[in-house]
C-alpha cells in the first residue's frame, strides 16, 4: 500500500522538474506576479542581459505605490519614478501590466484570484511575502526575495526545499462578529509568530470549510505571519463556484479536465502532518493585537498583559512593545482611544470584508478619520454599485482609489508619529504605518467598530441582528 | 557574488526577539537603486534620531566596525524584501547569529553572501551575556560551522546547501541554466497533460 500523500506532497509532485542530492528541489513556476518593488530582480535581468523567459506567465501590477488620490497628477517623484520603471520593464518584456488606471487594477494578492489567473494546483510566485494568500485555492504559492524574482523571470523556476507539512483544523462554528482575521490572529497568538516557520500549513476542519473564498485568503494570507511558507486550502465546491467564470480561468473543456485533475489536490485519509494542531471555533473572540508583533494579540475583552508575568524571553518584547505603544499594562484593552482607523490591504480589502464593514457603520457616525481603500479596482466598482462607499463616507471616512496604501505606506497613505489606528491589515510592526505609528491588528468589523466608539470596542453589541 | 569560507571581525549583541525585515529597512527608503548603497538605512528608525543622526548608544552605533550580528528569534520575519539584507550587507555584516531566522529572509541571506547562523536560544542569551554592550573579536568558519567568540566555540545550524552555495558564492540563474533541457521537457509536457495551468485568453 502506497503512503497516504497530503495536499503538499500532490503540489510538489507535480511542479517538481528534478531533486539535486542535497534535497533542493528545482520546480516550476505557473504564475510569476510582479510589483513596483520588483525593480532590484529587473535591474539583476539587465545586468546579465536576460530577458523574461516565459512572459506569458507572467503579470505586473501596480499597487504597492499605487497613489489611492490623485492618480492623474503624482506629486511625489520618487513614487512617480517606481511606476514608470514598472512600465518600462513590462513593456520591454512583454509582460501584461495592470496599470493605475486598468480596471483590472489592484493590490497583487486581489488581482491574482479577481482575474481567474490563481488557480488550484498552480505554484505561484510573487515578491512579496503576502502571496502565501493564493494557498486558498489549494495552491503552492509564496513570497521570494530579489534574487529569487529575478531567477524566475529568467527561467520561470525556482529552487526549493520541501518543507514538512503541518495542519491546522479548526472545527465549529465561528460566533458572530468572528472571521477568518480571529482565526489567524488567534492561532498566532497561540503558536507564536515562528509557530509555523519552515512549515507548509494546511487549513482543515469544518469552520475552514464554511469560510467563503474571501475568508480563506486572509488566512492564508495571514499565515506568513506565523512564519509558514505556504498557507493552504484544498479545493472544493466553493472554490469551483469563485473560480468559474473568471477572465483568465480555464473555459471549455480544459475547464472540465481542470475540475478533474483538481478533484486530486486534497490530503489523503492519514497523511502525516510534522505538525498536526486542533482549535475549537466556539472559542475564538474578535481578536486584536496589544503590541507590536502579530502574536501580541489577544480577545478585545482580555487585559493588557502584564510584562512580568509572561513567560521567559517574552517579557522584555512586551515591555518594550507596550511602551512603543503607549499603553499600561493591566487596563482593558477596550476602550483604548484611537485617532483613526484603515480598511484595506491584501488581508482584508475583498468586497466581503467591505460589506461587513459598511453593515456595521451603516447609519452611524465614525468618532475617527479614516480611509477606506477597496483591494481593487474592482472591489471598488462592486462597492459602489452596492451603495457600500455611501456608507463610508456618511460615516465620515474617506473613500479612495485601490492600493496597498496605508499597511506599508510606500504610497504616501501614513500613519503619523504616536498616532493610534485601528487597522484591517497584516503587520504591527514598529513603524509599518510610518514612523512612530501604533498599530493595533483587527478584523473589518472590529475596525468599524473602533471607528463608531473613537476606541477599540467589542464588534458584538453593534450587531445587533446586522448581518456581518 | 563571490565566496567566502572564513571571516574574522567584530561582533556586537543586539538582544531583542522579532527584528522583522521593516525594522531592518522602513519601506520608505526602498525605492533607491543599489548602486547607492543601502548601508545607512540599516535599522534607520532604531538607530537614529528624527533628524536623521545616530543614537549614541544602539549597539551598531557603539562599534560601528561590527559584522558580526548576534540577535534574538525570529530574526528577519515579515516583508520579503531583500533590501533588508542588502542594508545588512552593505552595512559591512557578514554573519548574523541567532536561534531563528524568517524563511524568506534566509533564502534572500544566502543569496547575498550573508550567513544566517543558526544557535541555540540558550547559547545565544549566554553570548547577550558574554558580549554585553561591547564587541569582541569573531571568527566563523563555515566548513567547521563554527564561530569563535571570547574564547568560546559555538557550533550553528546551517542547511548544507547553503552552506555550499555561500563557500562557493554561486549564481543560481547560471546552475539552472545547465538545466535548461529538463526544464523545457518539463514545460512541454505540462503544457500537453495540464494545459488549463496556462491563463485561458481573457474575452
Amino acid at each position: 500500500m502506497s503512503v497516504p500523500q497530503t495536499l503538499l506532497d500532490k503540489l510538489w509532485a507535480t511542479h517538481e522538474i528534478l531533486r539535486r542530492e542535497d534535497g533542493v528541489s528545482l520546480l516550476w513556476v505557473d504564475r510569476h506576479l510582479v510589483h513596483e518593488g520588483s525593480h532590484h530582480a529587473f535591474a539583476k535581468l539587465a545586468a546579465r542581459g536576460a530577458k523574461v523567459a516565459v512572459p506569458e506567465l507572467t503579470f505586473a501590477v501596480v499597487d504597492h505605490y499605487a497613489p489611492t488620490r490623485n492618480r492623474a497628477r503624482i506629486e511625489d517623484p520618487q513614487i512617480a519614478r517606481m511606476i514608470k520603471t514598472l512600465r518600462t520593464n513590462a513593456r520591454s518584456h512583454d509582460v501584461r501590466l495592470f496599470d493605475l488606471n486598468d480596471p483590472g487594477q489592484g493590490i497583487v494578492h486581489v488581482i491574482g484570484p479577481e482575474q481567474g489567473l490563481t488557480l488550484p494546483g498552480l505554484l505561484i510566485n510573487c515578491g512579496d511575502s503576502h502571496t502565501s494568500t493564493h494557498g486558498a485555492f489549494g495552491t503552492l504559492a509564496f513570497g521570494i526575495g530579489a534574487t529569487e524574482v529575478a531567477h524566475v523571470l529568467a527561467t520561470q523556476t525556482v529552487w526549493q526545499k520541501k518543507p514538512p507539512a503541518m495542519r491546522i483544523t479548526v472545527d465549529g462554528s465561528l460566533g458572530p462578529g468572528v472571521s477568518a482575521k480571529d482565526i489567524a490572529l488567534n492561532w498566532i497568538a497561540q503558536l507564536g509568530t515562528d509557530g509555523a516557520r519552515g512549515h507548509a500549513l494546511e487549513y482543515a476542519g469544518s469552520a475552514i470549510r464554511d469560510l467563503t473564498m474571501e475568508g480563506r485568503m486572509t488566512l492564508c494570507n495571514l499565515s506568513i505571519e506565523g512564519g509558514a511558507r505556504f498557507g493552504m486550502v484544498a479545493p472544493d465546491a466553493t472554490t469551483l463556484a469563485y473560480v468559474e467564470g473568471r477572465p483568465h480561468a480555464p473555459k471549455g473543456a480544459d475547464w472540465d479536465k481542470a475540475v478533474a485533475a483538481w478533484s486530486e489536490f486534497v490530503s489523503e485519509q492519514g497523511a502525516e502532518f510534522a505538525k498536526d494542531i486542533h482549535f475549537d471555533a466556539a472559542d475564538i473572540a474578535p481578536t486584536v493585537t496589544w503590541g507590536t508583533s502579530p502574536e501580541q494579540a489577544l480577545p478585545v475583552d482580555a487585559s493588557i498583559p502584564d510584562p512580568a508575568r509572561l513567560a521567559g524571553g517574552k517579557s522584555d518584547s512586551a515591555r518594550a512593545a507596550l511602551d512603543y505603544m503607549g499603553l499600561v499594562a493591566g487596563r482593558p484593552l477596550a476602550g483604548t482611544p484611537v485617532d483613526q482607523v484603515f480598511i484595506g490591504s491584501c488581508t482584508n480589502g475583498r468586497i466581503e470584508d467591505l460589506r461587513a464593514a459598511a453593515a456595521v457603520l451603516s447609519g452611524r457616525r465614525a468618532k475617527v478619520p479614516g480611509l477606506v481603500s477597496p483591494g481593487s479596482a474592482q472591489v471598488k466598482a462592486q462597492a459602489e454599485d452596492e451603495g457600500l462607499d455611501k456608507i463610508f463616507t456618511k460615516a465620515g471616512l474617506d473613500w479612495v482609489a485601490s492600493g496597498c496604501s496605508m499597511c506599508v505606506g510606500m504610497n504616501g497613505d501614513l500613519v503619523g508619529e504616536g498616532k493610534r489606528c485601528a487597522s484591517s491589515t497584516n503587520r504591527n510592526f514598529r513603524g509599518r504605518q510610518g514612523r512612530g505609528a501604533r498599530t493595533h491588528l483587527m478584523s473589518p468589523v472590529m475596525v468599524a467598530a473602533a471607528a463608531v466608539n473613537g476606541a477599540i470596542a467589542d464588534v458584538r453589541p453593534l450587531l445587533d441582528g446586522r448581518a456581518v | 557574488m563571490s565566496g567566502w569560507t572564513r571571516h574574522e571581525g567584530q561582533a556586537v549583541a543586539l538582544p531583542l526577539a522579532n527584528i522583522d525585515t521593516d525594522q531592518l529597512i522602513p519601506a520608505r527608503f526602498m525605492s533607491v537603486p543599489r548602486s547607492e548603497g543601502y548601508g545607512d538605512y540599516l535599522l534607520h528608525d532604531m538607530r537614529r534620531d528624527d533628524d536623521g543622526a545616530l543614537l549614541a548608544d544602539f549597539p551598531l552605533n557603539r562599534n560601528n566596525a561590527a559584522s558580526v550580528l548576534v540577535t534574538g528569534r525570529n530574526f528577519g520575519s515579515g516583508s520579503s524584501r531583500e533590501a533588508a539584507v542588502y542594508a545588512l550587507v552593505d552595512a559591512g555584516i557578514r554573519a548574523v547569529i541567532a536561534p531563528s531566522f524568517g524563511d524568506i529572509f534566509s533564502s534572500n541571506a544566502v543569496n547575498n553572501g550573508l550567513l544566517p547562523a543558526r544557535v541555540d536560544a540558550d547559547e545565544i542569551e549566554k553570548l547577550f551575556a558574554l558580549l554585553g554592550n561591547g564587541a569582541a573579536e569573531a571568527t566563523v568558519d563555515l566548513k567547521e560551522g563554527a564561530v569563535k567568540l571570547a574564547g568560546t566555540t559555538l557550533y550553528f545550524a546551517l542547511d548544507e546547501s547553503w552552506r555550499i552555495k555561500l563557500i562557493n558564492g554561486w549564481d543560481d540563474i547560471d546552475l539552472t541554466q545547465q538545466h535548461a533541457e529538463a526544464i523545457s521537457r518539463f514545460k512541454e509536457n505540462r503544457s500537453q497533460t495540464a494545459s488549463w495551468a496556462w491563463p485561458a485568453a481573457a474575452d
